[in-house]
């Protein structure tokens, strides 16, 4: 294997080191390396994630914040040494960090606690059709409730969202603007600090929600300096467990809203009338968390802090710069999204002729290639664009050039069986 | 691959009643959203004796290579069938016409055809 070195700043670890930690990555199916190529759709786990899980089964198995006993002292010093580490991974406060499932329900549950008493039916919502589904769909279907306006920033033909736009989208009446830091099909990474800024120069009040889904997990991402008002991601896109992910929300704002589901933890005192509800951002986690997904996802943002964030995009950058180049050698092949390595993640969605996706992937299978195909999740950006559904290359810490390799040569086959 | 055997590319790349008919008796569409896949079916019926058959079938659309494999021989097959055995066909009769062996993911594609060609005919 080729070893290519993270080539800025500290620490320097080096790509053999790295998928050394990642234990799945000496599996073989029928004799073959795996190529690994979807980590959009979730991350590979290091072993010091899989060790924090199993330490909490093995050792401090306990519910947090109730016991008295040195378990549950040690499972809830665990928890919230977790929220310190998302936290500090982001640039936020311990307390701004809530617990969910997900990035989905991170933004559903922003959704079903600050639209009502914010926006009503004269209002607007602006969000762009380069969107995941969960960045979509609530407002979609709230807009239908409620009667706001939802308006779509559209990308322009490199899939970049072109922010004088935001002067005819943005009016006084436009409560919310919510955009993703890191498309997931096109791979383009807005500038979410220019884009703030603008749109509160348009309208100081609006309030600005950030799907950094792709984000978190993929470059530095510092809350403060992007000046947004909620960001949400997922810890099992960031080499952390499924089932657990982060809402961060600014303090004032998270003291101010109403607490989404009611239940354990999230009170302070009941009383058969009435009830106070716990602090901030307990209040937003009732009933018994996901702890061992919470210790774990802490894990991986402390592994992802010790690689250092910009390391890990500076990688991202020039695997997929590398696999650019590549895939543009192969003829018939079209390759969405910017074309500057500059201001793309780590993603690739192509088409290969009138070859149909999920024929390219089982036959990329048969090499144990792993690649996604479908609409990811992004029905409307592909409706937007005019094509069917696109293949997927996604590439993370782990990634290789022996793994775009193993894509081209695997594309060289398809190509030769479909005759695209 | 096992999958794609010659007799499933040579259907994929060439496929057989691939069209419309004009003004059809019986006509259905579906799609497949997870992967795109979509596939209309245009049937026309005749009376012999007591049986209703499979006059003229021609199918429209875009899926992958196993989806239109998939309607390729299943319009062939059922050209001066029954209506009422077609109505009751069950996967496995795709699965051997295929006679490939299919992945999870891939059995919707297999049968996206059948199930349009049986909603066709059931005229919802």
């Amino acid at each position: 294997m080729r070893a290519i070195l993270l080539y800025t700043g500290m620490p320097m670890k080096d790509i053999y080191t790295i998928r050394n930690d990642f234990p799945i990555l000496r599996r073989t199916i029928n004799g073959k390396r795996i190529v690994y190529l979807d980590s959009t759709a979730t991350s590979l786990k290091p072993q010091p994630v899989i060790d924090a899980v199993s330490s909490y089964y093995t050792h401090h198995t306990a519910n947090v914040f109730r016991g008295i006993y040195t378990m549950s002292e040690e499972a809830t010093a665990l928890y919230e040494q977790s929220r310190s580490a998302v936290a500090h991974l982001i640039g936020a406060k311990p307390s701004e960090i809530v617990f969910t499932r997900n990035t989905s329900e991170s933004l559903n549950l922003f959704a079903y606690i600050w639209l009502a008493g914010h926006v009503s039916r004269d209002d607007r919502v602006v969000t762009t059709i380069m969107e995941h589904h969960s960045n979509f769909v609530p407002w979609q279907q709230f807009a239908k409730k409620i009667g706001y306006e939802l308006a779509i920033w559209y990308t322009d033909e490199n899939g970049c969202l072109d922010e004088g736009k935001l002067d005819t989208l943005i009016t006084k009446k436009t409560k919310l603007l919510t955009f993703t830091a890191a498309s997931n099909v096109l791979g383009t990474i807005p500038d979410v600090a220019s884009i703030v800024k603008r749109a509160r120069e348009i309208n100081p009040a609006i309030c600005i929600c950030v799907d950094a889904a792709q984000a978190v997990p993929h470059m530095p991402v510092d809350v403060t300096l992007w000046g947004a008002d909620v960001v949400a991601f997922s810890g099992h896109k960031m080499l952390g467990p499924s089932g657990v992910g982060a809402l961060w929300a600014k303090e004032t704002l998270l003291n101010d809203l109403p607490p989404f589901l009611f239940g354990g933890d999230m009170i302070r005192e009941v009383h058969e009338t009435e009830t106070v509800f716990n602090d901030i951002p307990h209040k937003f986690e009732a009933g018994t968390p996901n702890i061992e997904g919470v210790i774990g996802f802490g894990a991986a943002a402390s592994y992802l802090s010790a690689l250092g964030m910009q390391d890990v995009r500076n990688h991202e950058e020039s695997i997929v710069s590398y696999a650019l180049s590549q895939l543009g050698k192969i003829s018939g092949v079209s390759i969405y999204g910017p074309k500057d390595p500059a201001i793309r993640g780590g993603v690739i969605a192509f088409r290969m002729g009138r070859v149909h996706p999920h024929d390219i992937a089982q036959v990329l299978d048969e090499d144990n290639v792993c690649i996604r195909v479908g609409y990811h999740c992004a029905m409307p950006l592909h409706e937007y664009m005019g094509i069917g559904p696109t293949a997927r290359a996604s590439f993370y810490v782990y990634s290789d050039r022996d793994d775009v390799d193993a894509l081209i040569e695997s594309l060289k086959k398809v190509k030769k069986m479909f005759g695209a | 691959m096992d999958m794609y055997r010659q007799e499933i590319l040579d259907h994929f790349r060439h496929p057989h009643n691939f069209g419309t008919i004009d003004h059809a008796a019986c006509t259905a569409a579906l799609s497949n959203t997870s992967c795109g896949d979509r596939i209309q079916m245009d049937v026309n019926i005749k009376k012999v004796g007591e049986k209703e058959i499979v006059d003229s079938i021609r199918f429209s659309g875009v899926g992958c290579a196993i989806s239109i494999a998939s309607a390729s021989l299943l319009t062939d097959a059922v050209v001066g069938k029954d209506r009422s055995w077609i109505e009751s066909l069950q996967p496995e009769f795709i699965y051997d016409l295929l006679g490939t062996p299919l992945t999870p993911s891939r059995i919707k594609c297999a049968l996206l055809s059948l199930e349009v060609l049986q909603k066709s005919l059931s005229g919802k």
